[in-house]
C-alpha cells in the first residue's frame, strides 16, 4: 500500500507560553519550541503499522518553509520511507483551502492508495483533510480510531461524542484524519534522526506542481487573520497567592465551604 | 443577502441544543436574517426532528431518504451540495459529525470555510468577521471570511446562548432534490464505549489530572489526593491516550459528562473539549503551572504552582 501522512509543524503548546506581540498581528514566535504536530504523529505511526504489515511505502509530506524540513527527518526517524517538502514564497498566507490545492497537486504527482492527515492542527480547524477528500473526489473520514485493511476496502473506527465509535466501511482509494489514541507513536531517539541526517529530502514549488500564482496564497485566501487578540473575559478564577502553605490553607478551607472535604 | 442555511442535528426525533444555537448565531450574522433549517433523515423520527426545528425556524427543509438515516457525513453533504444554492451561508456545529462533513462541502459548494467559531461580528459587505481560538485556547483571533461566493462555518457548541425566541415555521419536503446519495463509505454501526469499574459520573468530587501529570508513575500522586479526600480520580484525554488511565475516566466531549460538586483540575489546559464534559456549575478548583493557561478563566479558584509538589503537600495537609 502507498500511503502518504500529511505532517505539520507547530509551535509545541505544552512547551511554549503563548504571548501575543503588542501589535496584535501574531503571535511571539521568536523563541517558540516546534514540533510535529501531535496528531500527525499518530497518523505516521498507523502508515508504519500498515506498511509493515501489508508492505508499500511510506511517504511524509508538508507545506512549509526551509525548517519544515526538520518534521520530516524526525518522521522519518521513526520509519517513514520517503519525506517530501512542498515549499514556495508562493504559498505563504495560503489558508486551509490553500493548504489542501497544494497538497493535492503533489498526490495527483504520485499514485498513492491512501492518505492520512491528523484530526486537526494548531489552527483547530480540522479542515486540510476533508478539503483535500473533496478536491479529488475520494471518500473521506474524520476523527478514525481503527483501521483494518480488507482487500481494497477498509474497515475503520470513527471516535464520536461520548467515545462511542462509528464503524464504518471506505473505498480505497480515501483520505483518513486520524485521531490520537489509535495506537502509541513510537519513540524517535537522538541516534534515529542521525540516520537519517543526510537523507535527500526534494522539494517542490508551484512551478513543480503546476500550480498558478494566485491560486493559492495570501491572495487566495478566503479567510484572513485579521488580528490576534486577548478577550474580555467574565471574572475568571480567584487567584490564590502567598508561599504554598498559605495557599494550601486557604484551598483547604474553601473547600471545606464547597463540600470538597469533610 | 446571502441565503442563511442551519444544518440541525437531532437524535430520536429530538433537536439537539445546537439547533437553538444556530439560530442565534445567524442573527449574529445578519439581525434581518430569515435563516432555513435543514433536517436530514428517515422516517417518523425526521418528521419529529422538523418539529421540533419548526418551533425555532421560520423555513424548514426536510430530506427524507433511507441513505440519510444515520448521518454518515459523506452522504449527507452530497445531499446539501445539491440542494444549496450557491453562494448561501451554511452553519454547522463544530462536533464530530461537523468536522466530518463541512470541510469538504465548502470545496463542493466552492464557498469559503471558517470552523469552530466562538464569536459573529456581522457582516460588512460581504466580508465576515468571527472569531475563533488558536493554539489549544491560548490565543484569540478575529478572522475575516469572504462570504462572496459563500460561506460554511462550522460553530463551536455552547458558544451562542439560545435567546429563547420561537417561531412556527412551516416545512417543505425537498427530498426529490437530493439526487443519487450513493457513497463510497457505509455506515456499519456504533459501538458504545466500554464501562470501567468506576462510575466518575456520580463521584462528588474529582481529582482531575492532564497531561501535567507528566508521567505514569505520578498518578499515584493524584490518587493519594483522591483518597484522602474520598474523591474519585478522573483526567483529560492524553492520559487514556498515553494509557495511564482507563477510558471510562476520561472527561470531556469524547468521554464521559460529569455532574459533580467540586472539580479539581490538576495540570489541566481547559479545552473546550474537555470543559464539554462538566456540566451542572460545579466548584473548579485549578492547579497549573503556567499562569495564563486558559483553565483560570472558568474556574473559581485558580493555583500556580507545579502540581507535582502541590498535591503531595496537600495529601499531607489534609492528612492522606
Ligand atoms: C505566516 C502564516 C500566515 C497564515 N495566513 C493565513 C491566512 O491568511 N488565512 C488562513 O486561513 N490561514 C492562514 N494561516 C494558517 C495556515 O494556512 C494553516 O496552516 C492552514 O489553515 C491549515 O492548518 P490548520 O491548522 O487549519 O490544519 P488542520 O486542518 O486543523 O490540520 C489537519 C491536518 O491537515 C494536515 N495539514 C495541515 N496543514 C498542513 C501543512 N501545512 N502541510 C501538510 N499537512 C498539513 C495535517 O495532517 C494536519 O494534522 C497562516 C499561517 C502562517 C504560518
Ligand atoms: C474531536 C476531539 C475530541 C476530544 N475530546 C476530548 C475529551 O473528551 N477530553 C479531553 O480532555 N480532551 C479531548 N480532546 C483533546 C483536547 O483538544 C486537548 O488536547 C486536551 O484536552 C488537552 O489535555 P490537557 O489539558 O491534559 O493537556 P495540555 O493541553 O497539554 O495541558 C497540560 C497543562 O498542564 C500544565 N502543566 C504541565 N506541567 C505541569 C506541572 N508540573 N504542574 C502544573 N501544571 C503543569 C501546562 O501548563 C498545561 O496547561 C479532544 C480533541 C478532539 C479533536
Amino acid at each position: 500500500m502507498e500511503i502518504l501522512v500529511c505532517v505539520k509543524r507547530v509551535p509545541d503548546t505544552a512547551e511554549n507560553e503563548i504571548t501575543i506581540k503588542g501589535d496584535g498581528t501574531d503571535i511571539q514566535r521568536d523563541d517558540l519550541v516546534y514540533s510535529v504536530n501531535e496528531w500527525d504523529n499518530y497518523a505516521t505511526e498507523e502508515a508504519i503499522q500498515i506498511r509493515d504489515k501489508v508492505g508499500g511505502a511510506v511517504t511524509v509530506v508538508t507545506v512549509g518553509d526551509s525548517e519544515a524540513e526538520e518534521i520530516l527527518r524526525r518522521q522519518m526517524a521513526m520509519g517513514a520511507d520517503k519525506g517530501i517538502l512542498l515549499a514556495d514564497d508562493a504559498f505563504e498566507g495560503s489558508d486551509g483551502r490553500g493548504i489542501a490545492s497544494i497538497l493535492k497537486a503533489e498526490i495527483l504527482k504520485g499514485k498513492y492508495d491512501l492518505i492520512l492527515t491528523g484530526a486537526q492542527a494548531d489552527d483547530g480547524a480540522a479542515q486540510v483533510g476533508g478539503m483535500l477528500a473533496a478536491m479529488l473526489d475520494w471518500p473521506y473520514a474524520s476523527l478514525v480510531n481503527k483501521i483494518e485493511i480488507d482487500g481494497k476496502k477498509l474497515k475503520i473506527g470513527r471516535e464520536i461524542e461520548g467515545g462511542n465509535q462509528e464503524m464504518n466501511e471506505i473505498e480505497l482509494p480515501c483520505v483518513l484524519s486520524i485521531q490520537t489514541g489509535i495506537n502509541e507513536p513510537r519513540y524517535v531517539g537522538i541516534r534515529g534522526i542521525r540516520k537519517v541526517a543526510s537523507v535527500e529530502i526534494p522539494s517542490h514549488g508551484a512551478g513543480d506542481l503546476g500550480i498558478a500564482a494566485g491560486s493559492v496564497g495570501a491572495a487566495a485566501a478566503r479567510v484572513k487573520r485579521a488580528d490576534y487578540f486577548t478577550p474580555v473575559m467574565g471574572k475568571g478564577a480567584e487567584m490564590l497567592e502567598g508561599s504554598m502553605e498559605e495557599k494550601i490553607d486557604k484551598l483547604i478551607e474553601l473547600l471545606k465551604a464547597k463540600g470538597g472535604l469533610k | 443577502m446571502a441565503q442563511i442555511f442551519a444544518y440541525i442535528a437531532h437524535k430520536n426525533g429530538v433537536v439537539e441544543d445546537s439547533a437553538a444555537e444556530l439560530a442565534v448565531a445567524a442573527k449574529k450574522i445578519d439581525a434581518a436574517a430569515q435563516p432555513t433549517a435543514i433536517v436530514t433523515g428517515s422516517g417518523s423520527t425526521l418528521d419529529s426532528a422538523c418539529q421540533g426545528a419548526a418551533k425555532l425556524y421560520a423555513q424548514v427543509w426536510k430530506l427524507d431518504n433511507a441513505a440519510l438515516a444515520y448521518p454518515n457525513g459523506e452522504v449527507v453533504r452530497k445531499a446539501l451540495a445539491k440542494i444549496v444554492p450557491a453562494g448561501s451561508i451554511v452553519l454547522i456545529p463544530h462536533d464530530t459529525f461537523g468536522m466530518d462533513m463541512a470541510p469538504g462541502l465548502s470545496i463542493k459548494l466552492d464557498a469559503a470555510y471558517a470552523a469552530d467559531i466562538v464569536g459573529l461580528d456581522g457582516l460588512s459587505g460581504a466580508t465576515l468577521k468571527a472569531v475563533r481560538q488558536e493554539f489549544a485556547g491560548m490565543a484569540h483571533t478575529h478572522v475575516t471570511i469572504d462570504t462572496a461566493k459563500g460561506a460554511v462555518l462550522t460553530l463551536r457548541p455552547g458558544s451562542f446562548q439560545p435567546d429563547g425566541s420561537s417561531a412556527s415555521g412551516s416545512v417543505t419536503d425537498k427530498s426529490g432534490d437530493a439526487g443519487d446519495l450513493g457513497a463510497k463509505r457505509r455506515f456499519l454501526q456504533v459501538v458504545e464505549a466500554e464501562t470501567g469499574d468506576v462510575d466518575i459520573t456520580k463521584a462528588d468530587v474529582l481529582v482531575s489530572v492532564g497531561r501535567g501529570i507528566e508521567d505514569a508513575e505520578n498518578i499515584s500522586i493524584a490518587q493519594e489526593l483522591a483518597e484522602a479526600m474520598g474523591a474519585v480520580v478522573s483526567c483529560s484525554r492524553p492520559i487514556v491516550d498515553a494509557k495511564w488511565l482507563e477510558k471510562s475516566r476520561q472527561v470531556g466531549t469524547s468521554g464521559k459528562t460529569v455532574k459533580p460538586k467540586v472539580y479539581m483540575a490538576m495540570g489541566i489546559s481547559g479545552s473546550f473539549q474537555h470543559l464539554g464534559g462538566l456540566k451542572g456549575s460545579p466548584f473548579i478548583v485549578a492547579v497549573n503551572k503556567n499562569p495564563k493557561a486558559p483553565i483560570f478563566q472558568v474556574a473559581d479558584v485558580g493555583i500556580v504552582e507545579n502540581i507535582l509538589e502541590f498535591m503531595p503537600a496537600l495529601t499531607e495537609k489534609i492528612g492522606g
